[in-house]
């Protein structure tokens, strides 16, 4: 049995990789390939007569192998589907760090979720509380909605959008620049950020078309994403690179991190920095670019 | 006597100056007398040298009972030269205890197996042993051991007089009527033949074993008239389906992939990652697929590979194409794509398998090589390699030009997957040392890096580079702590087959296994 920590609400979350559950072989030892999470897919990657024998294995790596740093989410079957209650029994009796709502359009869908995930949590003895939720937002209500969802549960961690059903509601495809999900991504972002939640942008399924890809890795970036769901891990090393600071920028981060400290024992809430004003609201940014920098291998300092 | 890597070599072996492994370079600055063949003397101008059959020819080379036939293995597992010779020289000639010394043996010939049982083969001298072939020798029913060297120990011991060969058989994709050989312009072609050369110039008789007549001069020739005694014309000499594969493809399996961009990583952070690098890689899924992330970061780096050799395949000849390798020298071909290229593609060459590693010689390239990246079936954690022997004890492998790439270059990675199954690759002892542990450099695996402790200059390129890595006993502690750590195999007092170093040396032997039981 490998117990697994507590899992942290708010960790980097750069690259989330999708895995199918029913191929245990491939998701196993996943945790290689340094993604900062796999996403144990229970949807739609699993045939409707294979939800089961997934789940088992699930189960079992879960209990099983240590899967380490790396955090493990399980994508549940929706809401409108017969299976996400006992998806939601396994993802917990596992010890998975965290779920994800498949279509989730409304606060209330979180609360569902939620509501059997504390029933679980209590029927296999772990602390109520311990499994996060996020959400995937695949449909125009569910971008419309996104306010009242991102700020539905002290759970919730992050939230999704995904391209592929959202596009075909929106009767549109790809688009080089990100037009056709401009609004949407947009929205979301803005409600995370509003509730105080992370956000994550879509698959970039053409692993054939690695300019896409890249382009649409440095616009998710631009905007202020904190990571994108994967689908090979021949996309994680760009999206490393893309998310790593540069030099300068962690030496600022250091400089501000250890001021905003001194500063603090000292009693001053302003003060300069290389002839900058900074004051307490610089803090989280900065520590965000020292934890960028030590998950890209870039600092070993301390400050965080 | 216990040699340089810990293995215990009977002591009965150790005869005729035989020694046990002393370590890399133990050899260095020795003499040696070279053993000249006796050959026939063909003054008399001769129209053809074409024979009828295969006996015609043994009987012209006088075969008799007791010699020692050589064959080359460019035709890999399509060849069907091996078992017409010895179906003849048993069969018909009724020749026995023979010696088979060839440059490597797959399992196109599991039909030797029976002449091994039948006790008509007496003798194998190789440097792969698999199928059937493998089998029969594990189990005890060869009557010496057979001896395994690398391709650079064969033509170091031929030219030491420690094989003699007889009749060295070349199976030649294309010959003229009095012998000239090429490895291309036929049905069956293979491209270099640089494993036959050697044979062909210490042996006492040459037979050059056809199924495309061209006409007079076969030029450039790989193997030259003027050592050849008979010219056999057959319908076939093997599946052109299984010399060479079309072209060899990289890995699109991410494990690999990830294994091969941390090959690439390790090599850019060496100081010999400069422009004029020279490099060798395998074909296996890694290995082949370093290539890709090499070629990345030269052209991060803007820098050109000056040389590349070895069994060479398709992504090295587009390299060569594309102008970023200056270089190709090439021993064997393994797809169509090299065997295409070679002699044709400008600076695309061939060499014989002592230019390519023969210890004893004065100019092996393996001695200027940079890099170069191998497979491995198990490793310890004294960074042993094992090639050669399964994890039942049975030979089913081929130590190749590992032992011999790995002495001579200044940084030998080894690639593996950490596990293979249920089977352990880092483990704590490998069943047979095929390579020694002091040639090789760095460990890369699945699951991480390990830099062997002897290269404390390399832990301080990869630290500097920010390359992680661990220690070996980690992996191996990983390795089982996934798959579990087997029990110790179980043998028999009976040596089947002996490990030579590259050397000369005895570095492992292979015991009888014993039978298993439940």
């Amino acid at each position: 049995m490998i117990p697994r920590p507590k899992p942290e609400r708010f960790r980097l979350r750069r690259t989330m990789m999708f895995m199918n559950a029913q191929k245990p072989g491939l998701f196993k030892d996943a945790y290689i390939y340094g993604c900062d999470s796999i996403m144990l897919d229970l949807e739609d990657a699993v045939a409707e007569n294979q939800k089961d024998a997934a789940r088992f294995s699930l189960y079992h790596a879960l209990k099983t192998i240590d899967y380490g740093d790396t955090e493990v989410i399980v994508r549940i079957n929706g809401l409108d589907t017969p299976h996400w209650q006992e998806d939601i029994r396994v993802c917990v009796a596992a010890g998975a760090d965290g779920i994800r709502i498949a279509k989730c359009e409304s606060a209330e869908d979180v609360r569902t979720v939620e509501k059997a995930t504390e029933e679980a949590e209590k029927e296999f003895g772990v602390e109520v509380g311990r499994t996060l939720l996020m959400a995937a937002l695949e449909s125009p209500k569910g971008i419309i909605n996104a306010y009242e969802i991102c700020s539905a549960s002290p759970r919730m961690f992050g939230v999704a959008i995904s391209g592929g059903d959202f596009r075909k509601c929106m009767q549109t495809v790809p688009q080089p620049d990100g037009v056709d999900m401009l609004y949407a991504r947009g929205q979301m972002l803005v409600a995370a950020r509003a509730a105080g939640i992370q956000c994550f942008d879509t698959v970039f399924t053409n692993l054939d078309d690695e300019e896409g890809f890249q382009a649409e890795v440095l616009q998710n970036k631009a905007m202020g994403f904190d990571g994108k769901s994967l689908i090979n891990p021949k996309q994680i090393r760009f999206v490393h690179e893309v998310y790593a600071p540069t030099e300068k920028e962690v030496i600022q981060a250091e400089k501000i991190v250890r001021a905003v400290r001194e500063n603090a024992d000292k009693g001053l809430g302003v003060f300069t920095v290389d002839g900058k004003m900074i004051d307490i609201a610089f803090l989280p940014s900065a520590e965000r670019t020292l934890r960028l920098a030590r998950a890209y291998g870039m600092y070993e300092g301390d400050l965080v | 006597m216990k040699n340089a890597v810990g293995r215990d070599i009977p002591d009965y072996l150790l005869v005729n100056g035989k020694e046990v492994y002393q370590g890399k370079n133990y050899m260095d600055g020795k003499y040696v007398q070279k053993a000249g063949p006796k050959t026939r003397r063909y003054e008399q101008p001769q129209e053809s040298k074409i024979v009828a059959s295969l006996a015609d020819a043994l009987r012209q080379c006088g075969a008799k009972s007791g010699m020692t036939f050589s064959f080359h293995h460019h035709l890999r597992d399509g060849d069907f030269v091996v078992n017409m010779v010895m179906k003849a020289a048993i069969e018909e000639l009724g020749l026995e205890d023979l010696t088979i010394a060839a440059t490597s043996l797959g399992s196109a010939h599991d039909p030797i197996a029976d002449y091994i049982e039948q006790g008509k083969v007496i003798g194998i001298q190789t440097s792969g042993i698999r199928g059937r072939m493998g089998e029969v020798v594990s189990a005890g029913k060869l009557k010496t051991p057979a001896i395994i060297r690398s391709h650079g120990g064969r033509p170091r011991a031929i030219e030491a007089g420690e094989v003699h060969i007889d009749i060295a058989f070349v199976a030649a994709p294309t010959s003229d009527c009095v012998g000239n050989c090429r490895g291309i312009g036929g049905k069956s072609n293979c491209g270099s033949m640089g494993y036959a050369m050697t044979d062909a110039k210490y042996a006492d008789h040459v037979v050059v074993v056809t199924d495309c007549l061209v006409d007079f001069p076969n030029m450039p020739a790989s193997v030259e008239a003027i050592d050849v005694d008979a010219v056999v014309v057959v319908d076939s000499i093997g599946n052109p389906k299984k010399i060479a594969s079309a072209a060899a493809r990289i890995s699109q399996n991410p494990r690999d992939l990830k294994m091969a961009e941390d090959v690439a990583r390790v090599v850019a952070a060496t100081p010999y990652f400069k422009d004029g690098f020279s490099f060798q890689t395998g074909v296996g899924g890694p290995s082949l697929a370093a290539n890709l992330f090499i070629e990345k970061m030269m052209d991060e780096k803007n820098i050109k590979m000056g040389w590349a050799i070895g069994g060479i395949c398709g992504p090295m000849v587009e390299l060569l194409k594309k102008g970023k390798v200056g270089k190709v020298i090439d021993v064997q071909d393994f797809d169509l794509d090299a065997v295409n290229s070679i002699n044709q593609t400008p600076n695309h060459f061939e060499m014989s398998a002592s230019q390519y590693a023969n210890p004893a010689n004065k100019g092996a390239f393996v001695n200027k090589l940079d890099f170069v990246v191998l497979a491995a079936l198990e490793i310890d954690t004294d960074f042993n390699v094992n090639v050669l022997t399964g994890s039942d004890g049975v030979l089913r492998g081929a130590p190749g030009g590992h032992p011999d790439t790995a002495a001579g270059s200044k940084c030998c990675i080894i690639v593996t997957p950490l596990v293979r199954g249920r089977m352990a690759t880092v483990c704590e002892h490998v069943v047979t040392v095929t390579t020694p542990g002091d040639c090789v450099d760095v460990l890369v695996t699945d699951y991480g890096i390990a830099v062997n402790p002897l290269r404390q200059d390399l832990i301080k390129c990869l630290d500097e580079a920010g390359v992680p890595h661990v220690t070996i006993e980690e992996l191996k502690e990983k390795a089982y702590s996934l798959v579990g750590r087997p029990d110790d195999l179980e043998w028999e007092d009976q040596v089947v087959a002996v490990l030579e170093a590259r050397d000369g040396t005895i570095l492992d032997v292979v015991k009888k296994i014993k039978p298993y039981t439940l």
